[in-house]
């Protein structure tokens, strides 16, 4: 440990990938791809979901091995069998899905994999040795953690100090942070790229993984750009957008080029859509409280109306009570109390195959887990709602040719890429997957949609045809409920958004107000213009 | 729109909240009420009215509790519907589990009052006996513990078992010692335990399946040479020597306690003491703390260079030796000689030992002792002549886990990863 | 938890065997990891275990390796004589004996001595059928139906006491005593499937402790007056009515209507899970149960309703075991009918008719232990042992591939996890 600490601030780690390859059998994950990371930088890389960013950096974790390429740390080609060579070689990794014990409190989690102890080969823990490491480290980087919270008790922006907390304890001069900010506040988000900057000033490396095009901007000091497995070569670009050694992008590079190169094409970044035209209310819910897994108020006391022909937008942080209020609607989830009514009829009681069958649309946020069944083929998952009504099928006996010929029809018309409708889901990209998802849905005659999370994890292009999609559905009447916590997303497709916190709806906003001041109500600080504020026929003139 | 509307609050019941007046201590309550009721209201009155003795020794002679047998039963019987009561109330938050054991063993006492009316109960021998049969199935149930809280569900307990008993009988005749045996039992158990670990770490087989096979294996193995072998030759193979009873002078001597814990075999106290030992050791080292971990989250455990394969390797192959040692009971304690399918389904009762437990070790040890005094009742019942049939008194420990995982008796938890191999992203 | 990081997904395999391009494009396919090359080769494999069970338990043919550095010639002829001779036994006992058959044809013996293997063997497969099916069923709808011994156990226990206590016309009695087995399987296969609904108990766990309390039943029962037969004082029940009796072929030979019955169990069996509404929810429930749900289906209902069938069908088959070969109840009716129709699913990959033909293959290896146990004394539970490795190693397709050297293919995996969330 010692040897550690006094190697740790005096030579800064210098990190080369050279050529780094890594298939999944016939797909190339990562192709010969090439990054520098010099010491005290903070290196983004950008990519779309699936651009290969985190199968890279497994491998520099030693989650994974390359197939080819190596990787070089201070000048020395490096083989990383596991996270505990790349841990002794200086390099720390903050994952995406946090590598947390649920069960165990901070301290435990943070010494595990290098525990303080006693007792020679006994290993008796040391918990008060511990304890003080975590106390120093917190306090050295102004990062502060209570060691003897349980992680499951903690809220996730908590979680993720202790997740860097746990990378600096161990002495990393290089810090990996996979999608850090997917499930902060903006707020959270500014917190998090000052904690970054500073960390860098004190000469550690950070590479920092997104696919938010803001965020590179505001933080980074160079970008490499991943497109389908490998750098974008900064050789074919005008040198207005590299960095000063011509081997990264600049973060002055304009946010629409960064987009470009991103996803090899123009895109806008815009919803393309027409001022909604709200008529009567679809789906009233009052005083609505649920409970979550573990018994704990996860919903308390939501008032909202959508009506149709507009969406509804619910911003906010993941983990606030959202999912529990989407589930309670379509009848997953028993709601303590509270009236949930679809055109003045009550749904209390009744069963998420009839409340879906009354005409709601359900895009659920965990597409693998709820969405799709991966071993089933996109025929079948096309059927999954509707397999014992006619046609395709009663309640005995399914009809093969009906569900056959009308997944023929829907992979046309939802644009699903498929060598064909019998193959199973798994085979199919993310994007793909949730555009099945989105056809079986919306095949139904609906009356409203609910879009959980419609577009994580998915490709550019398909969140064009999936926001399209939802717009569409928008202006045939349907009244739609858009959960994300994406708010570029929420803003970009509400006519009104409801700011949930605690599970509480804190106010219902214009998309027009400004993102800092939606950023605070997500975390729950309500100004006094910021709770006012408007009516929904107020802005929808 | 975002004015609250109270005229739909009123009418809102019909979404009914699911009702929390039934909790789970309610429902125990409940529960401890009603055996009550049954044993003051019907052994009650089944009860002769005679003197039922508890002799403090082996046998009749002896000091004894005594105590009228219809009276007893229905005085017990009260004071669990009394403690059910109490529990109903939910006024005695912090003391729930307390009067639930002692509600249960009101119970108990109030049917002990009406089988032993107008008889005796030697408690000496029955505790000493309810010990010896809670043997294997501590040994076990920690075998469970060491595999389950590293994520590997291990159903192959009795076939850890046969291996166990064979090994000891086979090697125990062969070399004429008993701690041959005992070690040779030790690496049946391993050999189970190592194709356990090999089939449901390294080639990912479902670990509820490999268990189960193996299971059979052993049974075939076991079955198939000692008909081969024990059968035509017992002299030469299957007469094992007897594991010896120690006494811990002083400590022999406490009344009760005394003849049963520190007059007895060696490996009572190799259990008493792994109890002890694993339960430290889950709680306070970096084994314990890695070994949970890798039991919860093992990508986590991973992602900080935890070993968690090997590890798990570790925990399976540890808990085969402690598995086979409780094999040994029943050829080197029990009977002095292997039989086919001897062990007779003890291993599943020690698997439910594990669950009934909550794959603690003390737990495990509890609930052994619970399963082993219910199958030394049903012993001494059967010989004692009762009308209840021990049949249904054998079928207690396999009723209490039912009851245990359907979340009747609050809420069993296994390791969050427990039973899923573990392959990296 | 498996962690789902933004990975494609993971190859299975790793693409390493390259090097067997001398190999025709034939052999190629021959020796990859298929499903049936896999299979046959992981008999082989048990057959070669137990082989070596053989020698090392026979003192005699151990005597001979004791000198075997200069005699080697004993000690193999030896061991290959007493293996060869069990083997031979296996088979003869399970198929066919040409020396019966000669004798048929010659006028000294008779088709029921040619025929009798056969008839052993599908006598032995009937119940393993039932039993088989209840756990692929069971299976498929992501439910490891540990719990067919309990539940066949029941089926016997219903089947023999309406076989000797009602008194119906011929026809109507055995439907009746089947159903009545069908019953008691379903009621001991509801338990398990309606905790798991209601309270998400482990029907590993449920069902392996109903095993015992069927048994203990069982047990108890057949020692009742009524049941117990007046003429004995050991426990045995009174005889089936010969109403209830399943038809058989003319004595010596056992084999009964069961097996037909089997079949077309089967077929239903097949029917349920590829054609029907409830096998499409089955499926669904079986490999992703929160996506079944979001999509409307009840989950709840499916596993009750799942393990209600699954019950039955291993009711059914103790049903057979009793009306059709055992006639009585005794402790041990249902051998280990439930327990092999574990292995027999396993064997059969969870499909109907995989598991129709894996039982068939157990029928025989049961036919034929019992021979090799009467004609040279090697026990039948060398069959168990058997039985055992061919599903280790059917498990473990990895394991056989590395063992022979297989390219990769396409194999089969055994199901998804079951053991997950105890």
């Amino acid at each position: 440990m010692t040897n550690q600490v006094s190697r740790g601030q005096e030579i800064p780690l210098r990190l080369e990938l050279r050529g780094i390859t890594k298939r999944f059998g016939d797909l190339v994950a990562n192709d010969h791809i090439d990054i520098t990371v010099e010491p005290g930088e903070v290196h983004a890389l950008l990519g779309e979901n699936g651009a290969g960013k985190s199968t890279l950096m497994n491998q520099l974790y030693g989650l994974l091995q390359p197939d080819e390429g190596e990787i070089v740390v201070n000048g020395e080609a490096k083989v990383f069998r596991s996270p505990r060579d790349a841990i002794a070689a200086g390099i720390g990794m903050v994952h995406q899905h946090f590598m947390l014990v649920p069960v165990f409190t901070v301290a435990e989690n943070i010494a595990l994999g290098a525990e303080e102890i006693r007792g020679g080969p006994l290993g008796i823990l040391d918990r008060r040795r511990n304890r003080r490491d975590v106390l120093e480290t917190s306090k050295k980087y102004g990062l502060p953690v209570d060691p003897d919270a349980l992680i499951e008790d903690l809220p996730v922006g908590a979680q993720q100090r202790v997740e860097i907390v746990k990378a600096l304890t161990r002495d990393v001069d290089l810090l990996i942070l996979d999608e850090p900010t997917a499930v902060l506040t903006p707020q959270e988000t500014d917190e998090l790229l000052s904690v970054m900057r500073s960390l860098a000033e004190t000469g550690k490396s950070i590479v920092f993984i997104t696919h938010k095009l803001r965020e590179v901007k505001a933080i980074a000091d160079r970008i490499t750009v991943i497109r389908r497995g490998r750098t974008v070569a900064p050789s074919d670009h005008p040198a207005a957008t590299l960095d000063r050694n011509r081997t990264s992008f600049s973060p002055d590079t304009p946010e629409d080029e960064l987009a470009a190169l991103m996803v090899g094409r123009q895109v806008s970044l815009e919803v393309s859509k027409t001022p909604a035209e709200p008529g009567r209310e679809v789906l009233k819910i009052s005083g609505l409280v649920v409970d979550d897994d573990r018994g704990i108020r996860a919903v308390d006391g939501v008032d909202l109306s959508v009506r149709a022909g507009e969406v509804l937008g619910i911003a906010g942080v993941q983990g606030n009570g959202q999912t529990e209020l989407v589930e309670a609607i379509v009848g997953l989830r028993a709601a303590r109390s509270g009236s949930l009514e679809l055109d003045g009829e009550s749904l209390a009681g009744m069963g998420t195959k009839k409340i879906l069958r009354s005409g709601v649309g359900y895009i659920p946020e965990d597409r693998s887990l709820d969405g799709v069944v991966k071993e089933f083929s996109v025929a079948e998952n096309l059927v999954l709602d509707m397999y014992d009504r006619p046609p395709f099928g009663n309640a005995f006996k399914l009809n093969p040719k009906a569900i056959n010929e009308s997944a023929a029809e829907r992979v046309t018309q939802f644009d699903i890429r498929t060598s064909s409708p019998a193959s199973t889901v798994s085979t199919l990209s993310g994007g793909n997957q949730q555009k099945v998802v989105v056809a079986r849905e919306m095949s139904r005659p609906l009356r409203l949609m609910i879009a959980s999370q419609p577009t994580r994890g998915v490709d550019v292009g398909s969140i064009e045809f999936i926001h399209s999609q939802i717009i569409h559905e928008r202006d045939n009447g349907t009244a739609v409920l858009v959960v994300s916590s994406e708010l570029d997303e929420v803003v970009g497709l509400a006519d009104r958004i409801a700011v949930m916190y605690r599970g509480k709806i804190l106010a219902i906003v214009s998309p027009d107000m400004p993102r800092e001041e939606i950023g605070l109500l997500m975390a729950g600080i309500t100004g006094a213009e910021a709770a006012a504020e408007p009516e929904p026929e107020e802005e929808t003139e | 729109m975002t004015q609250v509307s109270t005229a739909t609050v009123e009418n809102l019941t019909g979404l009914a909240a699911p009702d929390r007046f039934w909790n789970r201590d309610r429902r125990l309550g409940a529960g401890v009420t009603v055996i009550g009721l049954v044993a003051a209201l019907i052994f009650g009155p089944l009860a002769e009215s005679k003197t039922a003795r508890f002799t403090l020794s082996t046998d009749a002679s002896g000091a004894a509790l005594s105590i009228n047998g219809q009276f007893g039963t229905i005085l017990f019987g009260l004071i669990a519907v009394a403690l059910g009561v109490v529990m109903l109330t939910g006024k005695a938050k912090r003391w729930q589990t307390l009067l639930l054991c002692l509600g249960i063993a009101a119970f108990v006492l109030s049917f002990l009052c009406w089988q032993v009316a107008g008889k005796f109960m030697p408690l000496i021998d029955t505790l000493s006996g309810s010990v010896e049969y809670a043997l294997p199935l501590v040994l076990g149930a920690l075998a469970g513990v060491l595999g389950e809280r590293s994520g590997v569900v291990n159903v192959a307990i009795e076939g850890q078992f046969l291996m166990g008993a064979f090994g000891a009988a086979l090697v125990g005749t062969l070399a004429t010692s008993v701690w041959a045996g005992l070690i040779s039992a030790m690496i049946g158990g391993l050999i189970i335990a190592a194709m356990l670990a090999v089939l449901a770490i390294k080639f990912l087989v479902d670990q509820v399946v490999v268990g189960t096979v193996l299971n059979l294996f052993a049974l075939g193995v076991t079955g198939f040479l000692y008909e081969r072998l024990m059968q035509p030759n017992a002299l030469k193979y299957n007469q094992p020597p007897q594991m010896p009873r120690w006494e811990i002078p002083g400590l022999a001597d406490i009344p009760v306690i005394g003849p049963v814990l520190f007059h007895t075999n060696v490996l009572v106290w190799i259990a008493l003491i792994l109890v002890f030992v694993i339960h430290f050791a889950l709680k306070g080292t970096r084994w314990g703390l890695r070994t949970r971990a890798v039991g919860e989250h093992p990508t986590a455990a991973d992602t900080v260079g935890v070993r968690v394969r090997g590890l798990r390797y570790v925990n399976v192959m540890v808990g085969g030796l402690i598995a086979g040692a409780g094999g040994a009971y029943f050829t080197l304690v029990s009977t002095g000689a292997f039989n086919k399918n001897m062990t007779a389904g003890a291993g599943f009762i020690a698997l439910a030992a594990l669950i009934f437990g909550r794959w603690t070790p003390f737990g495990a040890l509890g609930a052994a002792l619970f399963f082993g005094f219910a199958q030394k009742l049903a012993y001494f019942l059967s010989v004692a002549g009762s009308p209840v049939p021990n049949q249904f008194l054998n079928m207690l420990p396999y009723i209490a886990t039912i009851v245990a995982v359907a979340g009747l008796v609050g809420r069993v938890r296994a390791p969050a990863a427990d039973g899923i191999p573990y392959v990296k992203s | 938890m498996t962690t789902d990081v933004e990975a494609p997904p993971p190859a299975k395999e790793s693409p390493k065997e390259k090097e067997e391009g001398f190999l025709t494009l034939f052999l190629k396919n021959l020796w990859s990891a298929n499903t049936v090359t896999v299979t046959v080769l992981s008999i082989f494999l048990a057959l070669v275990v137990g082989a070596v069970l053989i020698v090392v338990s026979d003192s005699e043919v151990l005597g001979k390796f004791a000198y075997f550095t200069s005699r080697p010639s004993d000690a193999l002829e030896a061991s290959w004589t007493l293996i060869s001779g069990a083997y031979a036994d296996l088979f003869k006992g399970a198929l066919f004996d040409p020396a019966s058959f000669q004798a048929w044809f010659n006028g000294s013996g008779t088709w029921q001595a040619a025929f009798n293997p056969i008839s052993e063997t599908l006598t032995y497969a009937t119940p393993l059928v039932f039993t088989g099916l209840a756990v692929a069923l069971a299976f498929r709808g992501g439910l490891f139906n540990i719990g067919g011994q309990g539940q066949a156990i029941m089926g016997c226990v219903l089947a023999g006491v309406a076989g000797f206590a009602f008194h119906l016309p011929v026809g109507l009695h055995l439907l009746v005593a089947l159903l009545f087995g069908v019953l008691g399987g379903a009621l001991w296969g509801f338990v398990p499937g309606f905790l798991k609904a209601r309270t998400g108990a482990h029907e590993v766990i449920t069902s392996i402790m109903l095993n015992y309390t069927a048994l203990l039943f069982l047990g108890w029962l057949i020692l009742q007056k009524g049941v117990q037969d007046p003429e004995r004082s050991d426990a045995i029940s009174k005889t089936i009515a010969t109403s209830a009796e399943l038809p058989a072929l003319p004595a010596p030979l056992r084999v009964h209507l069961g097996i037909v019955v089997a079949v077309l169990v089967t077929a239903g069996v097949a029917w349920i899970i590829n054609r029907s509404s409830f096998g499409f929810e089955l499926r669904a429930v079986g490999v992703n149960p929160p996506a079944a749900k979001t999509a409307g289906m009840s989950v709840a209902k499916t596993y009750t309703l799942l393990m209600v069938v699954a019950g039955g069908l291993a009711g059914l088959g103790g049903a057979t075991q009793v009306l059709g070969t055992a006639d009585k109840l005794t402790a041990q009716v249902a051998g280990n009918i439930g327990f092999d129709g574990l292995l027999v699913a396993l064997l059969g990959r969870n499909k109907p008719w995989g598991t129709l033909f894996a039982a068939i293959l157990y029928g025989g290896l049961r036919a034929g232990g019992n021979l090799m146990q009467v004609d040279i004394g090697i026990s039948l539970e060398l069959v168990t042992v058997l039985q055992a490795l061919i599903v280790i190693f059917i498990a473990a397709p990895a394991m056989v591939k590395a063992i022979f050297q297989l390219r990769a293919a396409r194999s089969a995996r055994l199901g998804a996890s079951m053991s997950k969330g105890w």
